[in-house]
C-alpha cells in the first residue's frame, strides 16, 4: 500500500536524519545466519531469560520481601492461623489469591529450570563442536559466567517464598559458610544480620534476585550475543562453507520470523507446562521454621551436583591448634565447584596451548574429528550426571526400594570409575566413526545388493557417496602430535621452558596420538587404479 | 444337501477349528485351573466371633495358632524370626493385620504392606486375643478417631515437626537406612493412622498419648485428610516428591518439547 | 581383483564446481562442491500449493486469538476469591489450567505460524556473505599504536614517576571504600554460637504443641520434639529455636550400656535429649528409626546411634550432636540441668574440639 508505504518512509528519514541508521539496516537486514537447529538452544537460554524478567516483575508487585512474623488468616485453609513470614504469606496471596498469579508463578519457575537447562546443552554444543576457539575464548568465559550466576540466581530465587524446603537450603548455606576457615563465621553473621535465620536474609536476597544480578545478566548476555553478531555466527562444515564465507539465510525477513517466532514457542511451550504441571507447591511445604525438615529435601536441579557431593563426601574433619577445618563441607561445596568451573572456564586457553592452534576458526567440528575432547566432554557431562543423581539418592532409594547406604557407597566408587570409562568408551566410538567416514569415502555405501559375477564370485554392490558428502568427511584437519623440541637449538643454545614444553608435547601426544587421517584424493585414485 | 455347500461348510469348519480352538481350549484349561484352586485351596479358617467377648479371645487364639505362633510364638513370647507380643496392645495387632503388614511375607528389610489377608471379624478376634495376653493400647473407638473438627492447621504444624522429616511434607513417604523407609499416607484410613502413632510400627517411633495427645493426633489426621482430600491447584502434582521430579519433567518435557520445536524449525520444508 | 564394484560416480544433481581431477596432477585434499542446487518446494512451484501454506499460518495465527480470547474469558469468569476451602482450590486449578491454555495457545502459535510461514512461503535461497579476519589491516593497527603512543606521551606517566606513584598511590586503597561500609551488615559473631536458651531448670516443652512432659509420660521407643519453656517470648524466637531444638528419645534400659562414663546420669530413666541441629551443616535430625536407635538426618544421611551419645555411624558429619543433661524438677517435669556444654550445629573454625 503506498499509504503504508509513505508513513513507514517518513519515519524512516526521521530516524536517519537523527541517527545516520541507514547504513546500519543496509547491512543488518542482509546479514547472513548459519541455520542449524543445534544453534537454536542459546535462544532458548535468551528467550527463558526474558520471560523471568517479564513474568518475575509481575511477581514483585505482589511479592513482600520480609521476614517479619504475620499470623496467616488468608485463603488457604489448612494454614490458618499458624505464625509466618510476609514473604511466605504474600506469595500464598499470589499463589490464590490473585487471579493469575499461581500460572505466572509456575511459569517463572519452570522458566529458571528451562533457561539453566539450555544453558547447560547449549555450551555442551559450543563445546562439542569447538566453537570456543579462537575468537570466540570471550564469548565462551562470558558463557560460563552466565551459568554460575544463573546457579546462584535461581537458588536465590526459589528461596525467596521462605517456605520449608528452600529455608532447608539456607540452613545448609549456612553451615558451609561457617566452616570457611578463618572468615566463616563472621561471613555468615554478615549474610544473615547475625543469627540464623535472623530478619535480613530475604530482603537482601531479594534486592540481589531482582537488581543485581538481572543488571549484571543484562549485560553479560548482551555482550555475549553482540559478539557473536560482530564475529558472525560460525557454521557446520559442508558444501559451499569456507572459513571465510558465511552461508544462510538473511536477517530480515527469514531468521526474524524464525528467531522472533522462537521466542514465542519457548514462551508457548514454558506456560503449556506451567499449565498442567504443578512446581513448587510451597503451600504443601509450609512456612520455615528451623526445627522442621521434610524427607526428600533436594534443592533445584542445578544445585543438584553440590548437593550429591555434598552426600558422598567422607566426614572428614582436622582439628589442629584450637581450630577446625571442615572438609567434609568446603571441598564438596566451594573446592570442587571452584575447580569444575575454572577447568571450564580456561579449557579454551588450555587447548589451545596444546595445540598449538591459534588460527581463527569458523568451521565447526564434527565432535567424532575431536575425540580426545569430545571425550573429555563426555566425562565431564558424566560425572556431572553422577552427583546428580548422588543428591537424589533418597528419591532413588524410595522409587526403586534400594538401600541409600548402598547407593551412597555405589556413588562413591562410581565417581572415580564410571567417567574414565565413559571417556575411553567414547573416544574409541569417536575413533570407529572416523573410521567409517574413512571408508565411505574409499569404498562408498553399501547398498545391500549382491552380484554374482560372470565368474562365480559374489560382491556386494557398494554405491560412492556424493561429492558433498566426500567434501564434509574429508574437510577436517587431522593434526599429529606436536614434535619434542631438543633440549638445544641448533647453535646449542640450551632452550628455555623445558618443563614446559614437555607437558605440552605429552598433553599433544594425549590428543593426536590416535587419529585417523582423513582420505586423500590420491588414496582414493589409488584404490580405483587397482580395478 | 447339495455338493457346494457341504464344501462350502466343511470349509468353514475347518477355519473355525483352526482359528476359535486354541481360544477356547486356553479358557477351558484356565477355567479348570482356576476353579480347583478356588475349590481344593486352604482358605483361613473361618470366626465367627466380633468384638471382645470370650468367643472372639477364643477364636483369635485359634486364627493366632494356625497364622502368627509360627514366627511370634505360640503364646506370643516371640522367637529370633519375630518378637513377643504380650502388651503390644489390640491397636498393634489391628494396625498391623489391618494393613496386610501381617502375616509377615517375604525377608526384606522391612516389612511391607500387602493385601489384607483377613476378615474384619478375623482382626478384631486376633487383636481381643492379644490385647487379652497383656495390657496394651487399645483401639481407638469413634469419639477418638472423630477428627472433623480438629484444627487441622495446627496438625499440619505438628506433623511438619513429628512427622514429614519421615513421610514427607504431603505425606508420601521417605527413605530410612538400608533399604527401610516410612510408608505413603494416601488412603491409610484415619484409625490405622492413629493406631500407627500410639504403637511405632517397625523403624517408626512411639507417640504415646501421654506425649502426643489425642487431640494432637486428631489435628494431625485432620490435615493429613484434608490435604490428600483437596485439589491440585498448580496442576499434576508430579508424585509430590520435590525439585528432583521437577527437574525431571522440566528437562524431558520443557527442554525436550523445545529441542524439538528447534528440529522443526531447522528442517527444510517440502 | 577388485572387492566392490563403482558405479558411475560422475552422477549428481548439477552443480557448478569442476569435480577433482583424476589424472594428472592430484590435489591433496577433496575439493569443496560449492553451494549445492536449490531444491525448490512445492510452495515455490504450485500457487495452490502457496495458498494453503497461507491459509494454514492464517489458521495458526487465527487459533492465537482465540487462545487470547480464552484467557480473558477465563480471567474474569473464574473467581477463586468467592469461594473458600477445597472449592477455592478448584477454582484455582480450573483458572490456572485455562489461563495457561490460553496464554500458552496464544503464544505459541504465533510463534508457530510465523516459524511455517517463514520455512514455506519466505525465500529459502541460501546465501553467501564474506568472512573478513577479525584481525585489523596493518593500517588500522599501525595508526592505533601511533595514537596511543602520542596519547601516552601527552599524558607523559612514563617521565613523571611522582604522578605515577601517587596515582597508585591514591587508586588503590580506594577499592577499601567499597567493603568497609559493609561492616555494619551484621554485628561480630563473639560467643553467641556456644550458648543456646537451655539454662538449668528450663522445662522441656513438646513442639509444637507446648506441653510439658513427664518421664511417665513417654514410652520406651517414644520420641518428643522439644523446645525450652518460654522460647516463644523470647526477643527472636525463630533465633532461638534453632539453636535450641532438641529430640527427646526414651530408650529401653538395655541400650544405656554403651553410654560414654563422662554422660552417666545425663538421662532420666533412659530419657535422653540431643541437640537436633545436624553437625554437618544444620539440618534438623528427627529421624528416629525405634527399632535400630539410630538417628538420621534426611538432608545428607547422617546416621547417629543414640545408644553411643550419637555416635557418627554414616555419612557426613563428623563430630556426634551434643547431648542435653536432663533432670527432673519438683513438679516431676523433665527440665534441663544445665545449658549444652558445647556449641551445636554445624563446626566452624574457631570452634576447637
Amino acid at each position: 500500500m503506498p499509504d503504508l508505504e509513505k508513513s513507514a518512509g517518513k519515519i524512516a528519514n526521521d530516524i536517519d536524519e537523527r541517527f545516520g541508521s541507514a547504513n546500519f539496516v543496509r547491512r543488518s537486514a542482509r546479514k547472513v545466519f548459519p541455520d542449524h537447529w543445534s544453534f537454536m538452544l542459546g535462544e532458548i537460554a535468551l528467550y527463558s531469560f526474558i520471560i523471568l524478567l517479564l513474568t518475575g516483575t509481575f511477581l514483585a508487585l505482589w511479592f513482600k520481601p520480609s521476614q517479619g512474623q504475620v499470623v496467616y488468616d488468608g485463603s488457604y485453609v489448612p494454614l490458618h492461623g499458624l505464625r509466618m513470614s510476609e514473604a511466605y504469606a504474600s506469595t500464598l496471596h499470589i499463589s490464590f489469591d490473585v487471579r493469575g498469579g499461581l500460572i505466572i508463578r509456575q511459569i517463572h519457575h519452570w522458566a529458571a529450570l528451562i533457561f539453566v537447562a539450555a544453558m547447560i546443552v547449549h555450551s555442551a554444543r559450543v563445546f562439542f563442536t569447538g566453537a570456543f576457539r579462537k575468537p570466540r575464548e570471550t564469548n565462551w568465559l562470558i558463557g560460563v559466567g552466565l551459568i554460575s550466576l544463573s546457579i546462584i540466581e535461581g537458588l536465590l530465587g526459589y528461596s525467596l517464598p521462605d517456605d520449608l524446603l528452600s529455608g532447608t537450603g539456607f540452613r545448609i548455606a549456612e553451615g558451609v559458610l561457617l566452616s570457611i576457615p578463618v572468615v566463616g563465621t563472621y561471613l555468615s553473621f554478615f549474610l544473615f544480620g547475625g543469627q540464623f535465620p535472623g530478619e535480613d536474609l530475604i530482603p537482601r536476597i531479594y534486592t540481589i534476585h531482582v537488581l543485581l544480578l538481572p543488571g549484571i545478566f543484562l549485560a553479560l548476555i548482551t555482550v555475549h550475543v553482540m559478539l557473536v553478531w560482530y564475529q558472525k555466527h560460525t557454521q557446520y562444515p559442508g558444501e559451499g562453507r569456507t572459513e571465510k564465507n558465511s552461508v544462510g539465510y538473511p536477517f530480515f525477513p527469514v531468521y526474524t520470523a524464525k528467531a522472533g517466532g522462537f521466542f514465542f514457542i519457548t514462551f508457548g511451550v514454558t506456560t503449556l507446562l506451567s499449565a498442567f504441571a504443578t512446581i513448587n507447591p510451597i503451600w504443601l511445604f509450609g512456612p520455615y521454621t528451623p526445627t522442621q525438615v521434610s524427607a526428600g529435601s533436594q534443592p533445584d536441579f542445578y544445585m543438584g551436583f553440590l548437593e550429591g557431593v555434598l552426600r558422598m563426601f567422607p566426614n572428614w574433619e582436622i582439628h589442629a591448634f584450637g581450630d577446625t577445618l571442615s572438609l567434609n563441607v568446603l571441598v564438596p561445596t566451594l573446592l570442587i565447584p571452584g575447580l569444575l568451573f575454572t577447568a571450564m572456564a580456561i579449557y579454551p586457553m588450555l587447548e589451545a596451548w596444546v595445540t598449538g592452534d591459534h588460527r581463527e576458526h569458523h568451521i565447526l567440528d564434527r565432535p567424532r574429528n575431536a575425540p580426545t575432547r569430545t571425550g573429555i566432554g563426555v566425562m565431564a557431562i558424566v560425572t556431572w550426571l553422577i552427583l546428580l543423581a548422588a543428591g537424589a539418592n533418597d528419591i532413588l532409594a524410595i522409587t526403586f526400594h534400594l538401600s541409600i547406604n548402598s547407593i551412597t557407597w555405589f556413588f562413591r566408587f562410581a565417581v572415580f570409575t564410571i567417567p574414565p570409562l565413559s571417556y575411553l568408551v567414547t573416544k574409541r566410538i569417536c575413533l570407529g566413526l572416523q573410521r567409517r567416514d574413512r571408508d565411505l569415502v574409499l569404498h562408498g555405501r553399501e547398498t545391500g545388493r549382491i552380484v554374482r559375477l560372470a565368474h562365480g564370485e559374489m560382491i556386494e554392490v557398494h554405491e560412492p557417496i556424493s561429492e558433498a558428502e566426500r567434501f564434509v568427511l574429508t574437510q577436517h584437519e587431522s593434526p599429529r602430535p606436536l614434535e619434542l623440541e631438543p633440549a638445544a637449538d641448533a647453535n646449542g643454545i640450551p632452550r628455555r621452558h623445558i618443563l614446559a614444553s614437555k607437558i605440552r608435547a605429552r598433553m599433544s601426544r594425549f590428543y593426536f596420538e590416535d587419529t585417523v587421517a582423513p582420505p586423500t584424493p590420491a588414496e582414493v585414485h589409488e584404490l580405483e587404479s587397482h580395478h | 444337501m447339495t455338493a457346494a455347500p457341504r464344501r462350502v461348510l466343511a470349509a468353514l469348519s475347518r477355519q473355525r477349528r483352526r482359528k476359535v480352538a486354541p481360544f477356547l481350549l486356553l479358557l477351558m484349561c484356565l477355567g479348570l485351573t482356576g476353579g480347583a484352586y478356588a475349590a481344593f485351596a486352604p482358605s483361613p479358617q473361618a470366626a465367627a466371633a466380633t468384638g471382645v467377648s470370650a468367643q472372639s479371645i477364643k477364636d483369635g487364639r485359634a486364627l493366632f495358632r494356625l497364622n502368627c505362633a509360627s514366627c511370634h510364638g505360640l503364646n506370643a513370647e516371640g522367637s529370633s524370626d519375630a518378637p513377643p507380643l504380650v502388651g503390644v496392645g489390640a491397636a498393634a495387632v489391628d494396625f498391623q493385620v489391618g494393613t496386610g503388614r501381617m502375616p509377615a511375607a517375604a525377608d526384606g528389610p522391612q516389612i511391607e504392606k500387602k493385601r489384607v489377608e483377613f476378615t474384619p471379624e478375623e482382626v478384631a478376634a486376633l487383636a481381643a486375643y492379644v490385647a487379652s495376653l497383656g495390657p496394651g493400647p487399645a483401639i481407638p473407638d469413634a469419639e477418638a478417631l472423630d477428627y472433623a473438627d480438629a484444627n487441622a492447621a495446627q496438625g499440619g504444624a505438628i506433623y511438619r515437626t513429628n512427622c514429614a522429616m519421615c513421610h514427607n511434607s504431603a505425606g508420601v513417604g521417605g527413605a530410612l537406612t538400608h533399604g527401610k523407609f516410612a510408608a505413603s499416607l494416601e488412603g491409610v484410613s484415619a484409625k490405622h493412622m492413629y493406631e500407627a502413632m500410639l504403637t511405632g510400627p517397625q523403624s517408626m517411633p512411639v507417640f504415646g498419648d501421654g506425649t502426643m495427645k489425642p487431640a494432637d493426633k486428631r489435628e494431625i489426621i485432620n490435615y493429613l485428610k484434608t490435604i490428600q482430600a483437596q485439589p491440585s491447584p498448580g496442576g499434576a502434582g508430579l508424585g509430590k516428591l520435590g525439585p528432583v521430579s521437577e527437574g525431571a519433567v522440566g528437562w524431558l518435557f520443557g527442554l525436550g518439547s523445545l529441542i524439538g520445536a528447534a528440529v522443526w524449525l531447522g528442517a527444510k520444508a517440502r | 581383483m577388485s572387492d566392490d564394484l563403482h558405479t558411475d560416480p560422475a552422477g549428481g544433481h548439477g552443480h557448478d564446481e569442476i569435480e577433482p581431477v583424476r589424472t594428472g596432477e592430484l590435489e591433496t585434499r577433496f575439493r569443496d562442491p560449492g553451494l549445492p542446487a536449490h531444491i525448490y518446494r512445492r510452495s515455490d512451484i504450485d500457487p495452490r500449493a502457496a495458498k494453503r501454506r497461507e491459509r494454514e499460518v492464517a489458521a495458526l495465527f487465527g487459533l492465537s486469538t482465540l487462545g487470547t480470547l480464552l484467557f480473558i474469558v477465563a480471567f474474569f469468569v473464574i473467581k477463586p476469591t468467592d469461594a473458600s476451602g477445597s472449592e477455592m482450590l478448584s477454582r484455582v486449578g480450573l483458572s490456572t489450567k485455562l489461563l495457561g491454555l490460553g496464554l500458552g495457545l496464544a503464544l505459541f502459535c504465533i510463534g508457530a505460524g510465523a516459524i511455517h510461514w517463514a520455512k514455506t512461503l519466505m525465500p529459502d535461497d541460501e546465501i553467501v556473505a564474506v568472512r573478513k579476519p577479525m584481525r585489523s589491516s596493518d593500517e588500522d593497527r599501525a595508526g592505533a599504536i601511533e595514537a596511543m603512543k602520542e596519547g601516552a606521551a601527552g599524558a607523559g606517566l612514563g617521565r613523571r614517576k611522582l604522578i605515577r606513584n601517587s596515582l597508585v598511590g591514591a587508586l588503590a586503597p580506594l577499592g577499601l571504600l567499597a567493603i568497609i561500609p559493609l561492616r555494619d551488615l551484621g554485628p561480630l559473631p563473639g560467643d553467641s554460637l556456644e550458648h543456646t536458651a537451655w539454662k538449668a531448670g528450663k522445662r522441656l516443652m513438646s513442639d509444637p504443641a507446648g506441653h510439658p512432659i513427664k518421664p511417665e509420660d513417654m514410652e520406651i521407643g517414644g520420641v518428643v520434639h522439644v523446645l525450652p519453656e518460654g522460647i516463644e517470648n523470647s526477643e527472636h524466637p525463630l533465633n532461638d529455636e534453632a539453636k535450641a531444638t532438641a529430640i527427646v528419645i526414651r530408650l529401653a534400659p538395655e541400650d544405656l550400656d554403651n553410654q560414654r562414663p563422662d554422660r552417666k546420669g545425663w538421662d532420666v530413666s533412659g530419657i535422653v535429649c540431643y541437640s537436633k541441629v545436624c553437625t554437618h551443616v544444620g539440618c534438623p535430625v528427627g529421624l528416629y528409626e525405634q527399632q535400630t536407635h539410630h538417628l538420621l538426618c534426611p538432608c545428607h544421611q547422617s546416621t547417629f546411634d543414640v545408644t553411643r551419645n550419637c555416635e557418627v555411624i554414616f555419612g557426613p558429619a563428623h563430630r556426634p550432636l551434643p547431648q542435653l543433661k536432663l533432670t527432673t524438677d519438683s513438679d516431676g517435669y523433665l527440665v534441663a540441668a544445665q545449658d549444652f556444654q558445647e556449641p551445636v550445629g554445624p563446626s566452624f573454625w574457631e570452634r576447637g574440639n
